[in-house]
C-alpha cells in the first residue's frame, strides 16, 4: 500500500486517467491510418478495392469519428478527469461512473465505425451517428456531466482553476449541440435508420451551427483548457494573464455559436443569416487569439525551454497552428475569400492545420507529460520524442500546403472564363490538375501518423518501466518488512 | 453594471457558473436558427417542388448510404461561372423536403443539384459502375454492387411514414390524398400515397429501367431514378431572372 499512495492512485482515480489516455493513442493511430488510406484513395482509386466498406464515401466518417471522437475525445476525458481532480484536489465522486463514461464512450466509437462502414450514416458531418448511437452518447455525456460538476462541488479551495471553466462550457455545449442537431425520426424501433427533423434550409443551419461547434467547443475550448493545466506546469510557470483568461472564456464561448452559417456562405440559407456569421467570424479572432497568447506568454521567461524541451516544443508549436488557423478561419469567412474558397480542398488544409496542428500537438503534449506521471516514471526515450516532433511538424506542413495549392487551384480553375466568356476548364480537368497534390497530402498524413506510432511504442514503453519500476520497488520493500 | 462586481462570485460558485456559460452558448444559435422557421421569406414560393416518388426516396437513402455528399454538393451558387457550369442557382425551396439535406461542402467531384436529365441512364449505369470508363482521370470510387444488389422494399411504407411524421406531405388518409391533388395534381398525388407505395415504386422501377436490366429491382434503379430528379421539379422559364432575389 505504501507504494501507491505517494503517487496518488489512492487519493485520485487515476486508474480512468489511465485507461482513456491509453485509448486516445490507440483510437490515434487506428483513425490517422484510416486517414492516409482514405487520402490514398483519392490519389489512386484503385485502393477502393470495389469494396463497398472501405469506399470513400463509408471510410471517410470512420477517419473523422475515430479521430475527433476517438483520439480527441478520449484525450479530453482523460485530462480532464486528470486536471479536475488534481485542480479541486479531490477524487471523482464515483468510480463506476467514470468507468461508465470509458466503456460507453469506447463502445461508441466502435459502433459508430462499424456501421458507417455498413452503409448506416446520418449524413450530417461530424455527427454521422445513427439514433441509436446518439442516444447512447446522450447518456454517456449526461454522466459524464454528473461526474465533473459533482467533482468540482467536492473541489477543497473556493476557487474553480480556469481549466475547468473550459471543460465545463464543452461538456455543456456538446450537450446542447449533439442534443438539437441530433433530432431524427426512426423509421421502426428496430431500424438504424432515421430521417432528419428538419429539412433543407433549417436542416443545413442545424447541422453547421453543430459542425462549427464541434470545432469549437469540442476541438478548441476542451483543448484550451488542458491548454490551460499543462502549459504552465511543464513551463513550471504560472498562466501569463488571469484577466485575459476570464475576458477571452467569455467571449469565446458566446461568440462561436454565432459563426456556423459561414459553412452555408452563398448558399440557399437567408443571406442575414450568414453575413452575421461573417461579422462573429472576424470577432472570434479576438477571444482566439487572448487564449494564444495567454498560452505563449506563460513561457516568457523561460523560453530555453523550446530548446531543451520536446514536450514543451509540442505545445508552443500547437499554439502557434491554433494562432495561424484562427486567423485563417475568420479570412475564409469573408464572403469574397469564402467564393473562391468554399467546396475547395482550402477547408479540408484548414480543418487539418487545426486538428493536426492544434488539437493533435497539445494533445500529444499533454499526454508526453501526464503518462510518465500516472505510472511514476520518466518518459523511456526523449530522442523518440524529438523525432514525433519533427514527423509530426513536417507532416502538418506537407498537409496544409498541398491542401493551400490545390484548394486555391481548384476555386480558380472552377471560375476561369476563356476569351470569348465561356469556362475554361471542365470539371475534371480541375480533379486532374489535383493529382499530385493529393499524394503529397497522403505523404504529409504519412509521416504525421508515423509519429504518432513513435508515440505509441513510447509510451507503451514507458508504462512497462513504470511498471517494472514499481514492482522493482514493492519488492524492495517487501524485503525489508521480511527482515524486519 | 454593478461596478462592484467581481468575477470572483462565478469562478467560486459552480452553479452560477454553469447557468451563466449555459445562457452564453445559447444566444448565437436561437438568434439564427429559430427565426428561419418563421420568415416566410425564408423558403421562396415556386412551383414544382414535390416530395420524391417512393423510388426516388429509396435512391435518396443508398445516396446517403453511400456517403456521396462528401465529394458532390448539392448546392449551386449565385456566380456566373457556376450558372454555366451547373444551371440556376439552388432556391431553399427546392430542399423543401430533403431531410436530411444534401447541400454538401466539398466538390471533390462536380455539383449534383441539377444532374437530373443531363446524361442518360445508361450514361449513369456505366458510370457508377466503373466512373474511369467514362471519364479516365475521375477519382471516383467504382460502385459495382449496385446493379447486382436488389433493392429492399419491404419497408418502404415505413420510411414513408416517418418522413410524414417529420413533415413531407405523405398521405395516408383519403382527406390527405385530395389535399395532395389539389396542391400537386393528381399523378404526383398518386405517387405520395403511402398505402400505394410498394405498387408505385414497382411500377415507376419496371416502367422507367433504369439499371437496363428488366430481370427485377436493383439499388441502381432507384438510385438512378434520384439522380434523374435533381434540379427537374421547378421551370425556370416560366420565372423572371431577379424573381428570387429577395428571398435571399
Amino acid at each position: 500500500m505504501a507504494v501507491t499512495t505517494y503517487s496518488g492512485a489512492e487519493q485520485y482515480n487515476f486508474d480512468i486517467v489511465k485507461k482513456f489516455a491509453v485509448m486516445s493513442l490507440v483510437w490515434a493511430v487506428i483513425g490517422m491510418f484510416v486517414g492516409v488510406y482514405i487520402a490514398s484513395e483519392l490519389a489512386w482509386p484503385f485502393l477502393n478495392f470495389d469494396n463497398p466498406y472501405i469506399s470513400f464515401g463509408r471510410f471517410r466518417p470512420v477517419h473523422t469519428t475515430t479521430v475527433i471522437f476517438g483520439f480527441g475525445g478520449s484525450a479530453l476525458f482523460a485530462t480532464s478527469y486528470y486536471v479536475v481532480q488534481r485542480t479541486c484536489q479531490t477524487r471523482l465522486i464515483s468510480d463506476g461512473m467514470a468507468s461508465f463514461t470509458f466503456w460507453g464512450w469506447m463502445a461508441i466509437i466502435f459502433l459508430a465505425d462499424i456501421s458507417y462502414m455498413l452503409g448506416y450514416t446520418q449524413s450530417r458531418e461530424y455527427a454521422e451517428m445513427e439514433w441509436p448511437i446518439d442516444i447512447l452518447i446522450e447518456v454517456v455525456w449526461v454522466t459524464y456531466l454528473i461526474l465533473f460538476v459533482g467533482t468540482i462541488m467536492r473541489r477543497k479551495q473556493p476557487h474553480i482553476y480556469v481549466a475547468n471553466w473550459f471543460y465545463l462550457a464543452f461538456i455543456l455545449a456538446t450537450a446542447l449541440l449533439h442534443t438539437f442537431n441530433n433530432l431524427a425520426m426512426p423509421i421502426n424501433l428496430f431500424s438504424m435508420k432515421s430521417y432528419s427533423l428538419f429539412a433543407g434550409t433549417q436542416d443545413a443551419m442545424t447541422q453547421w451551427w453543430y459542425g462549427h461547434n464541434a470545432v469549437g467547443f469540442f476541438l478548441t475550448a476542451a483543448f484550451l483548457g488542458m491548454m490551460y493545466y499543462f502549459v504552465p506546469k511543464q513551463a513550471g510557470r504560472p498562466i501569463y494573464s488571469y484577466r485575459l483568461s476570464i475576458v477571452h472564456f467569455w467571449a469565446l464561448g458566446f461568440m462561436y455559436m454565432w459563426v456556423g452559417a459561414h459553412h452555408l456562405h452563398w448558399t440557399a440559407l437567408p443571406d442575414w443569416t450568414s453575413s452575421l456569421a461573417a461579422a462573429f467570424s472576424i470577432l472570434l479572432l479576438m477571444p482566439s487569439w487572448g487564449g494564444m497568447i495567454n498560452g505563449i506568454m506563460t513561457l516568457s521567461g523561460a523560453w530555453d525551454k523550446l530548446r531543451t524541451d520536446p514536450v514543451m516544443r509540442f505545445m508552443i508549436v500547437a499554439l502557434s497552428f491554433y494562432g495561424m488557423s484562427t486567423f485563417e478561419g475568420p479570412m475564409m469567412s469573408l464572403k469574397e475569400v469564402n467564393a473562391l474558397s468554399h467546396y475547395t480542398d482550402w477547408t479540408v488544409g484548414h480543418v487539418h492545420s487545426g486538428a493536426l496542428g492544434w488539437v493533435a500537438m497539445i494533445s500529444f503534449g499533454s499526454l508526453y507529460h501526464m503518462m510518465p506521471k500516472l505510472w511514476d516514471t520518466k518518459i523511456y526515450s526523449q530522442k523518440m520524442v524529438e523525432w514525433h516532433f519533427w514527423l509530426a511538424t513536417i507532416g502538418i506542413v506537407l498537409y496544409i500546403v498541398a491542401m493551400w495549392i490545390s484548394g486555391i487551384t481548384q476555386g480558380l480553375m472552377w471560375r476561369a472564363f476563356d476569351e470569348f466568356g465561356n469556362l475554361q476548364y471542365s470539371f475534371v480537368e480541375s480533379v486532374a490538375a489535383m493529382h499530385p497534390f493529393y499524394a503529397m497530402r497522403a505523404i504529409g498524413g504519412m509521416f504525421f501518423l508515423t509519429g504518432a506510432v513513435l508515440m505509441t511504442y513510447n509510451m507503451f514503453m514507458t508504462i512497462r518501466q513504470g511498471k517494472r519500476e514499481a514492482a522493482a520497488l514493492e519488492a524492495k520493500l517487501a524485503a525489508k518488512m521480511a527482515r524486519a | 453594471m454593478n461596478l462592484n462586481f467581481k468575477h470572483e462570485w462565478i469562478e467560486t460558485n459552480i452553479g452560477l457558473m454553469a447557468v451563466l456559460t449555459m445562457l452564453a452558448i445559447s444566444v448565437g444559435g436561437l438568434v439564427e436558427i429559430a427565426p428561419l422557421f418563421f420568415i416566410d421569406k425564408t423558403i421562396e414560393k415556386v412551383e414544382g417542388v414535390r416530395p420524391y416518388t417512393p423510388l426516388e426516396q429509396r435512391g435518396r437513402d443508398i445516396y446517403q448510404r453511400e456517403g456521396c455528399y462528401l465529394c458532390h454538393s448539392q448546392m449551386i451558387r449565385p456566380f456566373r461561372d457556376e450558372k454555366l457550369r451547373y444551371g440556376h442557382y439552388s432556391l431553399a425551396a427546392e430542399s423543401q423536403y430533403d431531410h436530411p439535406f444534401q447541400w454538401g461542402s466539398k466538390r471533390t467531384g462536380p455539383d449534383l443539384a441539377r444532374v437530373g436529365g443531363k446524361y442518360s441512364n445508361e450514361w449513369h449505369v456505366q458510370h457508377l459502375i466503373a466512373p474511369r470508363s467514362m471519364v479516365p482521370e475521375s477519382v471516383m470510387p467504382n460502385y459495382p454492387w449496385l446493379q447486382t444488389t436488389p433493392l429492399d422494399i419491404s419497408d418502404v411504407t415505413d420510411r414513408m411514414k416517418a418522413l410524414r411524421k417529420v413533415g413531407v406531405p405523405y398521405s395516408l388518409t383519403e382527406a390527405e390524398y385530395k389535399a395532395n391533388a389539389q396542391k400537386f395534381g393528381e399523378t404526383v398525388a398518386r405517387q405520395l400515397h403511402i398505402p400505394d407505395a410498394q405498387k408505385n415504386l414497382i411500377e415507376q422501377a419496371n416502367f422507367g429501367n433504369y439499371d437496363g436490366d428488366r430481370s427485377g429491382i436493383s439499388e441502381m434503379d432507384a438510385l438512378v431514378a434520384y439522380l434523374q430528379v435533381l434540379g427537374t421539379m421547378v421551370d425556370f422559364s416560366k420565372y423572371k431572372d431577379d424573381a428570387f432575389v429577395d428571398s435571399r
